[in-house]
């Protein structure tokens, strides 16, 4: 897949914009496999810590399939099931990533995300956006007081985008050819 | 109005959802609460296939690993049959020596010294984020763990069971922030309260500033918190700076120091001494204790002055049982008590037979008083 600077970015209508599908095992095994990673993989690779791959299939799943409702509730499913293996109250990742999987549909219905280097700012903010929702919810609803690392942030979203679009290319040959 | 719904069909739904779940959170925070069935359910979904993986991974690092050391051990033996005897015999105190510094081992020696009931379990998963720091290991309410049992390593306290599900529980690691545990220092027996701060560091809060803590210093588990029984290694002191009104004790976590694959769950806990600081210098020699003065009268002596009542009452008895033949504290419920109405004779004190030769006396007759 090559991209040329002169590639459209914008896209004019909705309609223009391409809904992949995916079939149900696709949809089901891949979550599942990322909390697997996640719950797992830090064991043996605890440098992988920083990876938050149920983030970045929450936003692939939205934008590919360009479907708000479908996103909202891919980014739910996944953020409750990390938050219940987290020991975290159960919601606080629910409510990020419910948000997270709304926006990325709603991104992908203005922007063409095929572009890698779309890709790449996509996962970078809605990264931001998912940590900082979580400061804020902890914040706000536990009192927690803990300050917001901007720098860690900043440097662990550049990661997690860098890995973001590299998994994104995976996946999208898991894409089901309608 | 319809039409309007279904318009915004889509950011109602998010809304909806939204809310739903701050009213979850809200009501867990309210009560105190947790919504066990999700966790349940995450839980069933995830732990049996991670443990699919670990038990496929394990298996073949063990493989693995016997082939490597069974070829070792072959080439070592080449060579050793060609050595001599003396040789051999290092080799094999070698070999016990690297089995003994094998960490499950260790672990089952440690289970096996230690006098609380543990269970031993592996760690199949954890979730570390910034913040917090669990684990799950591979035993779970069908093993009999509950929540709130202490885990330890070989080394020290690892953490504390979270939650407890059929198949596999969740470990609150020692370096999360929302754990806390009672501490309490070896050298100069300082109270204080451990707690987790991430990264794989601890802090002591609660001591104030006009308590001595040194660094390097061990804290023990007091016991206080009904979670870790007392005795247990807990952290060692890096950093200690004086606050406002308490310490800031910077310390790590000893039971994560050499990882924590392996851990024991404290089934039943049973409080242990805390152990006495070695001493500081060994080049310097301490002669040995002074030998006990038996002419010093004991506090236990039954002999000394008769201060009290309590002292001339407790003497009196012991005088009835003894003139009697019992001894107190071994009848059952129901049995005789001795008669304490009758007469005892003044004790007479034996005279020393290197000085003086032994006089009998004639025994007088006690004449009881008329009563008038």
């Amino acid at each position: 897949m090559s991209y040329s600077m002169d590639d459209r970015v914008l896209l004019d209508t909705e309609r223009e914009s391409r809904i992949s599908h995916f079939r149900a095992w696709v949809l089901i095994l891949i979550p599942l496999l990322a909390l697997l990673f996640q719950f797992y993989v830090p064991l043996l690779i605890p440098v992988l810590r920083f990876l938050e791959i149920p983030l970045l299939i929450t936003i692939y799943f939205g934008m590919m399939r360009r479907s708000q409702v479908g996103g909202l509730f891919t980014g739910m499913v996944l953020g409750l099931a990390v938050d219940s293996l987290s020991g975290n109250p159960i919601g606080m990742v629910g409510i990020c990533r419910t948000l997270v999987g709304y926006f990325s549909a709603s991104i992908a219905l203005r922007i063409d995300v095929e572009h890698p280097v779309i890709r790449l700012f996509v996962c970078f903010l809605f990264f931001l956006f998912d940590q900082f929702m979580y400061w804020v919810l902890r914040r706000a609803l536990l009192e927690l007081n803990v300050p917001f690392d901007v720098n860690q942030a900043l440097l662990l979203g550049a990661l997690n985008a860098v890995v973001g679009v590299a998994l994104f290319h995976f996946l999208d040959r898991l894409k089901s050819r309608v | 109005m319809e039409s309007l719904l279904v318009r915004y069909r889509n950011i109602t739904l998010l809304l909806l959802v939204v809310f739903a779940q701050v009213i979850l959170l809200a009501i867990q925070v309210k009560n105190k609460s947790d919504v066990r069935m999700i966790r349940v359910w995450s839980v069933t979904a995830v732990t049996p296939i991670a443990q699919a993986v670990e038990g496929s991974r394990s298996a073949v690092t063990t493989f693995f690993g016997n082939y490597v050391s069974l070829k070792d051990v072959r080439e070592e033996g080449r060579r050793m049959r060609v050595e001599i005897d003396t040789l051999k015999l290092e080799n094999q105190e070698l070999k016990s020596e690297l089995a003994m510094s094998d960490r499950a081992k260790a672990l089952s020696l440690f289970e096996a010294r230690t006098p609380s009931r543990m269970l031993a379990a592996r760690i199949i998963g954890n979730l570390n984020g910034a913040t917090n720091k669990v684990a799950f290991v591979d035993r779970g309410s069908n093993a009999g763990v509950q929540k709130g049992m202490a885990v330890v390593t070989a080394d020290g306290i690892a953490g504390k069971v979270l939650e407890s599900y059929p198949t596999a529980s969740q470990i609150l690691m020692v370096d999360d922030p929302g754990f806390a545990a009672g501490v309490i220092s070896q050298k100069n027996r300082v109270r204080g309260i451990l707690m987790g701060v991430g990264h794989g560091k601890c802090k002591v809060e609660f001591v104030q500033n006009e308590e001595k803590v040194e660094v390097g210093e061990v804290f023990y588990t007091s016991g206080d918190d009904r979670v870790f029984p007392k005795g247990m290694p807990a952290a060692k002191v890096t950093a200690v700076s004086p606050g406002t009104t308490d310490k800031q004790i910077a310390a790590d976590p000893l039971g994560l120091q050499n990882g924590a694959e392996e851990v024991l769950i404290v089934v039943q806990g049973v409080h242990q001494e805390i152990p006495e600081m070695a001493a500081p210098s060994p080049a310097v020699y301490i002669g040995p204790d002074a030998p006990a003065d038996k002419t010093a009268p004991s506090t236990l002596d039954s002999k000394q002055p008769l201060l009290t009542d309590a002292d001339r009452l407790r003497e009196k008895y012991r005088e009835v049982g003894e003139a009697q033949n019992h001894k107190f504290g071994e009848g059952t419920p129901g049995s005789t008590p001795p008669n304490f109405n009758l007469p005892v004779r003044p004790a007479v004190p034996k005279p020393d037979a290197a000085t003086e030769p032994p006089k009998p006396e004639p025994a007088k007759p006690v004449i009881p008083k008329p009563i008038r």
